[in-house]
């Protein structure tokens, strides 16, 4: 384990202050990280105070569907996390959500449990290139065969919002 | 007959610290060669897609083995009633569990996710024999451990006694059963696809057991400057030769009905002939040195009152049964799976029809040996903390074995 | 093992009528209507479908490797690269390989055919048989896979599969793609592109690319669809199974070998 200074300390407290004063206001826009397709959405798939709570029951629900019974227009994914948590670096690179202060590491490092998911998932969304899209994706859409997909992540992030709207 | 006094295991602090202190450094090693081994992924062994299973499962399945036969002599003492082996059951219990915990940790730290035991205690497959050797591992624990404790607490323990006896006894057969079956339930590989796996397990606990327990015991009173009797020796070491004699049968047997099947020839060909290293080991490391010669050394009339003759005798049993479960496990799979009978295979990237090489690294061995080191010292301590160990084992006077 | 979710099953499906009104209404982009796929899968995979595969051996051309690159992409299989001082040898009898190139000469006749050798997804199969945890699985629509969440590394599946199919990840693994998780110390084989599958498309990777080289050697459909392609062929011609000897009642199937 990493040794942890007196700085890190300190921002372990600043973070955990942060988290419980977010819980108390029940306001959710700024525990995400900065520049994440998150932070420009009012919820996640659903309200934030039972996703912090829940978050790893609903996932490990649905990957059972989504292994065993192949269901895989789950609302619960972990690709549809790491599509709208991460965020990018000065070169327009995405980080993986398990980076240092990134959205899954900064909380599970506070609360020092360990994120095994990482160890076999992707950590950065994938860019759609057309040899992998057939796949479906977290909105339980897909596209017509033959099509190369014309959204780009934006429009896919809008719809998504649009959908959780109304 | 007089009554026997138990007491632990006592010896002078630097031999007994000196002893221990060896053994946690060869844990340490192997728990170093653990971590080089899960840090890196199995990169680093010798172990492949095509000999997927290697070293460290030959000293995991031997000591496993091992494990189940040395709760014999207690077995013979409570089922079997047999009175000079009755003293040597509380010991008996004691190096099982000692075997077990030993090989069952080296069983855990090979595996890809040592990380998830808990989903292998907690997610079973009915189905696999595997699923329910980890039943019947754990339940062998609480089993001996119980048998124990009715062995030493005479008091509260004694009217359970035979009934745990019993239980334990018949719990060991299916525990050896279930690691035969490992083997006996895979029709893919013609080296294991043969129900006399199981049985052969058996008798294989039985001798490297024994092997194993008159070694510990010869170690422990030497340790402890006590004595054991002539008569005993020449019980147990009787017992032995019979043992041995009787894998050496089995390992007919078993080659013998292989013969019969034309399916199976050239498996047999490969073990019997032409496989190399893996041929110099049946020979030479099972049938001469675990076979042959500890035969000799137990019955020859020369060796009649050596005290080093059985030793060694014991411990080249233990030497052969290594090679013998190696040329099983490591064998069997270098042996190519026949998977498209009646063609050759002119190219494949995956080995298909060929082969397979393995050369066991460093870091694999050090964990199989310190699964040994966990056994024996495991074994040790308790010797000292618990009354496992009579006094003197002096032979009865005349008159008291009835 | 499942746990159940807190979250009220209405949610979910009001989440998801929404999700299937704006998805077929919203012409997002130019040209492209979105549709939802399984429609109605709260249910998943069913056995009124069996995925299989029937490859003509005789179209599958010799020294033509467009099945395995098709296959290590899609699943990101050669993302994983030799560990710096491993041996070449040693690299490659550890490297995963989900579907490989075999090339035989029949004994007697000498005749050599070429075939795509992976995963047989059998009816009855040993690595499920003896999976410990359950890992080793068998779905519904008769696709053999590992579920990695629970798979513990232990290798018993690839000492019982008579195919050889499986692989075990022997190094870290640095990146994967999105429909293929996969990491150090579990076992892993080919799963007829199962995602690719779910979310509605009719091919597998291997079968596009052989497809695409114009050799058309693979064919993969529904066993039990009396229309499909592949039950046609399938009664047509005969084919037989590897090692049927061992009745596993393979999805994978041959002809002319």
């Amino acid at each position: 384990m990493r040794s942890s200074t007196g700085i890190k300390r300190f921002a372990g407290l600043l973070v955990g202050g942060l988290f419980a004063a977010l819980a108390m206001t029940a306001h959710s826009g700024s525990a995400v990280t900065q520049g994440s397709k998150a932070a420009s959405m009012d919820a996640c798939v659903a309200l934030t105070a039972d996703m912090r709570r829940n978050h790893m029951d609903y996932l490990q629900h649905d990957r059972h569907a989504s292994v065993r019974k192949g269901i895989r227009d789950i609302k619960n994914s972990l690709s549809g996390c790491v599509d709208c948590h991460a965020s990018k670096d000065d070169q327009g690179n995405y980080k993986p959500v398990t980076a240092e202060g990134e959205f899954c590491e900064a909380c599970h490092n506070y609360t020092a449990v360990n994120v095994a998911c990482f160890q076999c998932h992707r950590k950065t969304p994938q860019e759609m290139t057309s040899s992998v899209t057939t796949g479906g994706n977290k909105l339980g859409l897909m596209l017509d065969d033959g099509e190369a997909p014309a959204l780009s992540a934006e429009e896919f992030e809008q719809l998504h919002a649009k959908i959780l709207e109304d | 007959m007089a009554k026997m006094h138990y007491r632990e295991l006592w010896c002078e602090s630097p031999r007994y610290w000196g002893g221990l202190a060896l053994l946690a450094f060869i844990i340490m090693l192997g728990m170093a060669a653990t971590y080089h081994m899960e840090h890196n992924g199995h990169y680093v062994t010798g172990m492949s897609n095509q000999v997927v299973w290697g070293l460290p499962h030959v000293f995991a399945i031997f000591l496993i083995v091992a494990a189940s036969g040395a709760l014999n002599v207690a077995s013979i003492g409570s089922v079997f009633g047999g009175p000079m082996y009755k003293p040597l059951g509380r010991f008996s219990g004691l190096l099982a569990i000692g075997l077990l915990a030993g090989g069952l940790a080296v069983l855990v730290l090979d595996l890809g996710r040592p990380d998830r035991l808990i989903v292998a205690m907690t997610t079973y497959n009915f189905k696999s024999i595997f699923a329910w050797n980890v039943i019947l591992y754990s339940g062998f624990f609480a089993i001996v451990g119980l048998y124990l404790w009715a062995m030493m607490d005479r008091r509260y323990g004694a009217p359970y006694y035979k009934p745990l006896g019993f239980t334990a006894f018949f719990w060991r057969l299916a525990l050896t059963t279930g690691t035969g079956s490992i083997f006996g339930f895979l029709v893919a590989r013609e080296a294991y696809d043969a129900a006399i796996m199981a049985p052969m397990f058996i008798i294989m606990s039985f001798s490297f057991g024994l092997a194993f327990f008159i070694i510990s015991l010869m170690a422990a009173y030497w340790w402890a400057g006590r004595t054991i009797g002539e008569l005993r020796m020449t019980k147990l070491k009787n017992l032995l030769g019979v043992f041995v004699g009787a894998v050496l049968y089995f390992t007919l047997v078993y080659h013998l009905t292989n013969l019969y099947i034309t399916q199976h020839y050239s498996v047999e060909a490969f073990v019997l002939l032409n496989g190399g290293v893996y041929t110099t080991m049946f020979w030479l490391g099972q049938v001469v040195v675990g076979g042959v010669i500890p035969l000799f050394l137990l019955y020859s009339p020369a060796f009649a009152h050596s005290r080093l003759a059985i030793a060694s005798a014991s411990l080249l049993v233990l030497i052969g049964g290594f090679f013998q479960v190696y040329v099983i496990v490591i064998g069997g799979q270098a042996f190519p799976m026949n998977v498209f009978p009646g063609k050759e295979v002119l190219s494949s990237s995956f080995y298909d029809g060929a082969v397979a090489s393995y050369t066991p690294s460093l870091a694999e061995g050090m964990l199989g040996v310190a699964g040994i080191a966990i056994a024996m010292t495991l074994v040790a301590v308790a010797s000292r903390m618990l009354k496992v160990l009579p006094e003197n084992l002096e032979d009865p006077d005349e008159g008291e074995i009835a | 093992m499942s746990k159940h979710t807190d979250q009220p099953d209405m949610k979910r499906r009001e989440f998801l009528g929404k999700t299937a009104i704006a998805a077929t209404a919203a012409t997002v982009a130019p040209g492209v209507m979105l549709t939802v796929a399984n429609a109605g899968s709260d249910e998943g995979v069913s056995s009124d479908t069996r995925w299989g595969m029937l490859i003509d051996t005789n179209k599958c051309a010799d020294g033509c490797a467009a099945c395995v690159d098709a296959c290590n992409k899609e699943n990101g299989i050669d993302i994983l690269s030799k560990p710096e001082d491993q041996s070449d040898e040693m690299w490659n009898a550890q490297r995963p390989q989900w579907i490989r190139k075999v090339k035989l000469k029949d004994k007697q006749t000498g005749v050599v055919t070429n075939l795509p050798m992976m995963c047989q997804h059998c009816e009855h199969p040993p690595c499920e048989d003896v999976c410990p945890t359950g890992a080793s699985l068998k779905r519904a629509d008769g696709i053999v896979m590992v579920d990695r969440h629970t798979c513990i590394g232990c290798r018993y599946c690839m000492m019982a599969c008579p195919y050889k199919a499986r692989s075990f990840i022997h190094s870290n693994i640095a990146e994967q793609v999105v429909n293929s998780p996969r990491g150090k110390g579990c076992v892993e084989s080919c799963n007829m592109c199962a995602p690719r599958i779910d979310g509605g498309a009719t091919t597998t990777a291997c079968q596009d690319a052989c497809m695409k080289d114009g050799h058309q050697a693979i064919l993969f459909g529904d066993m039990k669809d009396p229309d499909s392609a592949i039950s046609k062929a399938l009664k047509e011609k005969s084919s037989r199974q590897i090692r049927a000897d061992l009745e596993l009642n393979t999805g994978v199937r041959y002809t002319d070998v």
